[in-house]
Parts: C-alpha cells; sequence; structure tokens
C-alpha cells in the first residue's frame, strides 16, 4: 500500500518550536551562486529523547537516555563503537525499532501517535509523516546502484514529495553544482571515487528537503586522501543552512569544525557534554581523555 | 560397427524436427516457470505463517521429486479427474511446475542478497513501498538473477529428453525411432548426444557472458 | 490406496534401488568432483584443460542421452557393459561428477587470497597447503551445493526405468499396469522420493553444521544467491 501524502496542509506549519535559533549570520550570499540556494533553509526543529531504551536481544545499548539537540543546533556524538551513537542516529532515521522512551522531532513524537488523547504506536503513515523532517547520510553512502546519479536524486523528490520531474532535476543540478559533481549526474555509482559517491549521497539526502541532517560516520568507508573533499563539502553545508544536525564520527578536527556540542558517549549514557573547544581541550571526566587519546594515538 | 555417414545423413531431418520439439518443449515450459516461479515467491512473502509453511512444502515437495513421476502424475492422474491433455502439453506444464520451484528460489535469494543499506535508504528518502520494488530492489535483484535464470534454461534443456517417458517425441525419441526402424542405434544416438553437447556448450558461453555483463560489483 | 499397500514389497525393492542409485552414483561423482575439480585449480594449463574438457562434455550433455548412449550404442562399438546398473551408475556419476568438480574448483579458487598468502609465508608445501588449510575450509564451501547434487542425483536416478532397472519409478509403472489405477501409484511414488530426499536433507544439514562448528561459523539459515547457483544443475559455480 502506497503511503498516501495528501496531507491536508503544508508540511511545515505545526513545528514551529519556540527558539528556532536566529543567531545565524544574515550574511550568507543568498542566491550568490545558486549553491546556497539550493541548501533547505526553513524552521528546523529541535529533537529531545525521553528515557529511551534500546535492546538488541539482551543486550542493552541505550539505556533511559535523555538529551536534546536545539532547532539548529549542531551537534557531535563521540564515544568507543559500541556506545551506541549509531543507535540514536538509526532510531531517528526508523531504521531501529524503539524499545521504550519518547523521541521528540519538533512538538511531535517519532514513534507515537496521538489517539483520541492517547500515545499509542506510531502506524506507517505517522512514520512516514514524521519521516519528512529527517534525512540521513550512511557510512557506506548506499546510493541506488542501478540508477545514474541524476535518477539517485530526483526518485525521492518526484516519488515522495511529488514534485515534477522539471523541477527535481532543476534542484538536483542545483546540488550537484554544489557538491561539485555537475559533470557526472549521468554516470552511475560504480563510476564514481568512494567520495564522490558519498558528495552525492549528501546531494541526495538535501534534495528531500530534510530539516533535520544525520550523517553516520560519513568519511569512515573513504580513502584517507578523499576524506577532506566531503568533510569541505559537509563544513560549507553546515555553515549555509540551518539544518539540525547529528554526526557521529571519529574525526576530531572535522567535529570541531562542524559542531556547537559534543557529546561523549559511553555504554549507551552521556558522560559529558560540552562546546567542542572544551571537550577537546580540557575535558572533564577520565573516560572522554581515555577515548581522545586512543583516538589521537591511531 | 562402422560408422555410416549416409545412413547419419538419412535421419538427420527426423532429429532436427525432434530438436524442434526439445527446443519448443523448453521454452514454452521456461516461460511457465519464470511466471509461476515469481508467484511462488510473492506467495512466500504473505504475512501468514501458515500459508508461508504451506506454500514451502508445497514447492520443497516438487522439487525434491524426480521430473518423471511428476510426468506420469500430470499425463495420467489428470485425465482421471476429466482433463485430458496431449503428451506435449504434460510435458510442457510439467517441466514448468518443476522449474519453478527452482526460479522462485532463485527469486528469493536474489532479493535477499539485495544489501541491508539499500532498504535503509529507500525508507531514509521515505519512498513507498511500491516504488521501493519498482525502482530499487526489482531491478538489482533481476540484474543478479539473469545468469542463474539462464542457466536454468539450459538445464530444462538437457531434461526435455526425459518427456519421451510420456511419448513426446523430441530428439530423443526422434533418434531411439529411427534406430529401432534401422537396427542402428549408434549413429542416432550419438548423433542426439553431439548435438546437445554443441547446444548446451553455446548457450553456456552465452549466459558465461551475461555473467560477466551483470557481474555485481 | 490399497494397491499400494498390496504391493509393498515392490516397493521397497524400488526404493531401495534409487537408494544404491544414489549412494554408488554419488561415491563416482565425489571421486571425479575431487579429481577433476583440484586439477582445476592447477597451475598447469594442460591439467585445466583437462578439466575444462571433462567438466564441459559431461555438463554439457543430457543423462538420458548419456545413459542411451552407455546402453544402446557403446555395444555397438565394441564395448559391452554387462550390468544395467553400471550402466546407470556410469551415467548418474559421470554426470554430476561434472558438476561437482566445478563446485570443488570453485569453492577452492573462492578462498580468500590472504588464505594462500598465509599458507606460503609458513613455508608449506604445496601439498600440505591444499591438504591442511585449503581444502578444510573449501569443503565447508563445498557442502551445501554438494548436497543439492546429492539430491538432484537422486531425482535424476528415475531416468533408469527408461533401460529396464525396476526402481521406484518403474514400480509406479509397474503398479499402475496390474492396477489400472492412476492416482494412487503416482502419488505414492512420489511421496516415496519426496522422503527419500528429505532423509538425504537431513543428513547433509548434519554435515553443514558439524563442518560450520569445526570451522567455527554461524550457519546461515537461508541459502544466498551464489550458494543456490552453484549448486543448480547447469549452473557453474562461483569462482
Amino acid at each position: 500500500m502506497p503511503p498516501t501524502d495528501t496531507a491536508p496542509e503544508a508540511p511545515t506549519p505545526e513545528e514551529e518550536s519556540p527558539g528556532v535559533s536566529k543567531e545565524k549570520k544574515g550574511g550568507r550570499e543568498e542566491d550568490g551562486d545558486g549553491a546556497a540556494a539550493a541548501l533547505p533553509h526553513g524552521d528546523a526543529p529541535g529533537i529531545r529523547f525521553e528515557k529511551v531504551v534500546k535492546r538488541f536481544g539482551s543486550n542493552v545499548v541505550l539505556r533511559e537516555l535523555d538529551f536534546a539537540v536545539e532547532p539548529g543546533e549542531r551537534v557531535t556524538l563521540i564515544g568507543p563503537s559500541g556506545s551506541g551513537k549509531t543507535t540514536i542516529l538509526r532510531l531517528l532515521m526508523t531504521l531501529e525499532k524503539l524499545d521504550d522512551g519518547l523521541i521528540w522531532i519538533g512538538d511531535d513524537t517519532l514513534w507515537h501517535m496521538d489517539k483520541g488523547g492517547r500515545r499509542v504506536p506510531a502506524n506507517q503513515r505517522h512514520l512516514h509523516e514524521m519521516r519528512k523532517q529527517v534525512g540521513m547520510v550512511f557510512q557506506q553512502f548506499n546510493l541506488f546502484p542501478n540508477m545514474n546519479v541524476l535518477r539517485n536524486l530526483t526518485e525521492g523528490p518526484v516519488r515522495v514529495l511529488r514534485a515534477s520531474k522539471d523541477e527535481a532535476v532543476e534542484r538536483a543540478r542545483g546540488l550537484l553544482d554544489m557538491v561539485g559533481l555537475s559533470d557526472k549526474e549521468n554516470a552511475h555509482p560504480s563510476q564514481l571515487s568512494g567520495g564522490q559517491q558519498q558528495r552525492v549521497a549528501i546531494a541526495r539526502a538535501l534534495a528531500m528537503q530534510p530539516k533535520v541532517l544525520l550523517l553516520d560516520e560519513v568519511t569512515s568507508a573513504l580513502d584517507p586522501e578523499l576524506v577532506v573533499g566531503v568533510q569541505d563539502l559537509l563544513r560549507d553545508i553546515a555553515r549555509e543552512s540551518d539544518l539540525t544536525m547529528l554526526c557521529v564520527t571519529h574525526e576530531m578536527n572535522f567535529a570541531k569544525d562542524i559542531s556547537n556540542r559534543v557529546l561523549m558517549f559511553d555504554q549507551g549514557q552521556i558522560v559529558e557534554e560540552g562546546p567542542p573547544d572544551r571537550i577537546f581541550g580540557e575535558p572533564a571526566e577520565q573516560r572522554t581523555r581515555d577515548f581522545l587519546q586512543a583516538v589521537l594515538a591511531s | 560397427m562402422q560408422w555410416n555417414w549416409n545412413y547419419t545423413w538419412d535421419i538427420l531431418p527426423d532429429l532436427l524436427d525432434g530438436l524442434r520439439t526439445t527446443v519448443v518443449a523448453t521454452l514454452l515450459g521456461y516461460v511457465i516457470a519464470l511466471l509461476l516461479g515469481m508467484v511462488w515467491t510473492l506467495l512466500r512473502r504473505s504475512p501468514s505463517r501458515v500459508f508461508n509453511g504451506v506454500v514451502r512444502w508445497v514447492t520443497e515437495f516438487v522439487r525434491s521429486t524426480p521430473l518423471i513421476p511428476q510426468l506420469f502424475f500430470v499425463y495420467y492422474v489428470l485425465p482421471s479427474w476429466g482433463l485430458t491433455i496431449g503428451p506435449l502439453t504434460a510435458g510442457v506444464i510439467t517441466l514448468g511446475i518443476h522449474y519453478s520451484t527452482y526460479t522462485a528460489e532463485v527469486y528469493r535469494a536474489g532479493i535477499s542478497d539485495i544489501p541491508r543499506g539499500q532498504w535503509e535508504a529507500c525508507t531514509a528518502l521515505n519512498l513507498p513501498r511500491s516504488r521501493v520494488w519498482l525502482d530499487v530492489v526489482l531491478p538489482q535483484a533481476i540484474r543478479r538473477v539473469i545468469p542463474t535464470l539462464g542457466n536454468y534454461l539450459i538445464a530444462m534443456f538437457k531434461d526435455s529428453p526425459q518427456l519421451l517417458v510420456i511419448q513426446v517425441t523430441e530428439m530423443l525419441l526422434a533418434a531411439y525411432k529411427a534406430g529401432t526402424e534401422s537396427y542402428r542405434m549408434l549413429e542416432p544416438i550419438t548423433l542426439v548426444g553431439v548435438l546437445f553437447i554443441v547446444v548446451s556448450v553455446i548457450s553456456s558461453i552465452l549466459v558465461r557472458r551475461l555473467e560477466r555483463r551483470y557481474a555485481t560489483n | 490406496m490399497s494397491v499400494v499397500f498390496d504391493s509393498r514389497e515392490q516397493w521397497l525393492h524400488g526404493a531401495w534401488l534409487t537408494v544404491q542409485l544414489t549412494l554408488y552414483g554419488c561415491a563416482l561423482a565425489l571421486v571425479l568432483a575431487l579429481v577433476f575439480g583440484l586439477v582445476g585449480t592447477s597451475r598447469h594449463m594442460w591439467l585445466r584443460a583437462l578439466n575444462r574438457v571433462y567438466v564441459e562434455f559431461f555438463r554439457g550433455t543430457a543423462t538420458l542421452v548419456l545413459l542411451y548412449w552407455f546402453f544402446y550404442a557403446l555395444p555397438l562399438v565394441g564395448v559391452q557393459i554387462n550390468s544395467k546398473l553400471v550402466c546407470a551408475v556410469l551415467a548418474l556419476g559421470l554426470n554430476v561428477g561434472a558438476y561437482g568438480a566445478e563446485v570443488v574448483r570453485g569453492s577452492v579458487n573462492s578462498l580468500p587470497k590472504a588464505q594462500v598468502e598465509a599458507v606460503i609465508a609458513l613455508n608449506f608445501t604445496p601439498y600440505q597447503r591444499m591438504r591442511r588449510v585449503l581444502l578444510p575450509q573449501a569443503f565447508a564451501l563445498m557442502l551445501p551445493p554438494f548436497g543439492n547434487l546429492v539430491i538432484e542425483l537422486m531425482k535424476g536416478s528415475a531416468i533408469v526405468y527408461t533401460i529396464g532397472l525396476v526402481d521406484l519409478t518403474k514400480v509406479s509403472k509397474n503398479v499402475q499396469g496390474f492396477s489400472g489405477e492412476t492416482v494412487a501409484p503416482f502419488l505414492a511414488v512420489l511421496v516415496f522420493y519426496f522422503v527419500i530426499a528429505q532423509i538425504l536433507q537431513l543428513l547433509v544439514r548434519y554435515a553443514e553444521r558439524r563442518v560450520d562448528r569445526m570451522l567455527g561459523r554461524r550457519p546461515s539459515r537461508e541459502p544466498s544467491l551464489s550458494a543456490v547457483a552453484a549448486g543448480a544443475p547447469g549452473v557453474k559455480a562461483a569462482s
């Protein structure tokens, strides 16, 4: 059953959160080069985890996790592998099922919906609506190998957002221009380098005009010399858009540049949080110091 | 016994007639196998566990029993239920049903071999279920299974002589008849063997080419 | 169904012949598969050529045609095979052996290069490499497709009825002949084959589990496409 997109109202109004960060510098060159214009702008929602529990079998990955991300805030999650960082992103993208607790995106719960005043588990339709606000870039890119680059970018807008073909192509070209791959629109993913594929994947996520962007170890699968290009692109996007961003990465310099706040995770709990300068400069917790040392040593 | 070339040329037209029947039976059976296999695969994806189990056992039953008794069953039993069909039709249907249980397994494996990331990307893009299947899953799955399906076509071709048990005059039976008429079995049977090898070697070269072309990266 | 029960002796004899054909055929096929399969992984070109000739020839022919040839044509060129059973086992074994050889070759070739390099680094002799490291690993890869081949061979054995051997298929035909019934004998014969196939499958699963445990692997529940492709009749193993 194809979910219907005929929600009566435009998809924006209800997640009007109180403190939308307006302190963005107004000086981004509007329409300067079409690149910035390709980025989604609008009211980004905040995110809140309330006593979130996630188990895999008997293994409890997240135990009653609480944290919040302000609208338009860019948060990086760091911590040893297996600490549950990626699970947080996957829960937000509805790739994993929530076991307990609540996840708020804006003023609505992601995994629950209101039914006659009672909170019940979300149905597919609700998830579909909520997912419209969220985009994700994967470690392994996950481009569709059977489609060329342009089609990878237009498939979602045409099929989900019901954009016209021309409109979608135009937007896709704008995004490809932004990620520096205008000449590759007819190439297939297998003909691109890992770095190029990841840039296309970023463009694909943005083409859906999300308000929240999830970045799951986006440079981990790349050869070292290709990492910089992707990171630079994401820095630009962070600077020029007002997306709410959640980023899992092992690249501490990148984390420093891109985020307003860093959360250090261990065993499904937040060990420590703060602005990147402080977390990386003078971490308060021993576990954070150990982790950073181990990462920097590698 | 000496090889007799004159005799060989004499029986060749009969054998080629038989070859035509062989090819027709194989191709028609293949069409049934491809379509019916798809049906099995779809039925296996139904949410009812009981139904899934039934479908699984039915296909398992057909797949693990030999073609010849199946041919008997279709050819001799159906008439007693009031459904009389000719030998060639019975042969084609049986061949098709038999191999549909193989193609079903190929489709299933082709679909489940699609990396999880593809499904996840579809979720992340919020693609509706119909589009996930039509635009992402099936195009990739079909690409992957084409060589294997090609191999099953060859396999069916080589199983088709078994249709002679219900008197379908395909190539081997044609050869056998020619041989009994003239009391010379050497040439006809050898010739059939050669024709089979020629056709299947050529077609496996073609399939291998398909394999290379559709090799997944 | 009473005609089936009344002729139970015949059925059991038929089933026993089917089982015998399967066992002998598998034994022959296994030997041929190992010999020609390993030959196919050789560095020497002419050995590999030998593998190709065997595989292409016996995979390319239909088993029934091969059987007819052994039975009707071969005696005419002076090679008399006196036993029908031998004819049948030869035809089945040679044919399935060709598929098996492809499985063996494909499995050995698909082992990670690193394994080969590791044994070279340990200075094993070529024989030791094969015997101690590569074959045990390859064996685990071979087992599922081999299992499929065993069942294919068992099913394939139904063709022997055409040269007058009294296997399960022939018994069903006989019973139909003297009783005039069709449903009971032809349904019964399918059930017989099905039961034999299920028993064979159980044995294969058991072997797979043992090998998996030996190699510390987790068995996968559903076969992947390459596994489906590798054991299929007329199919080239992944290489």
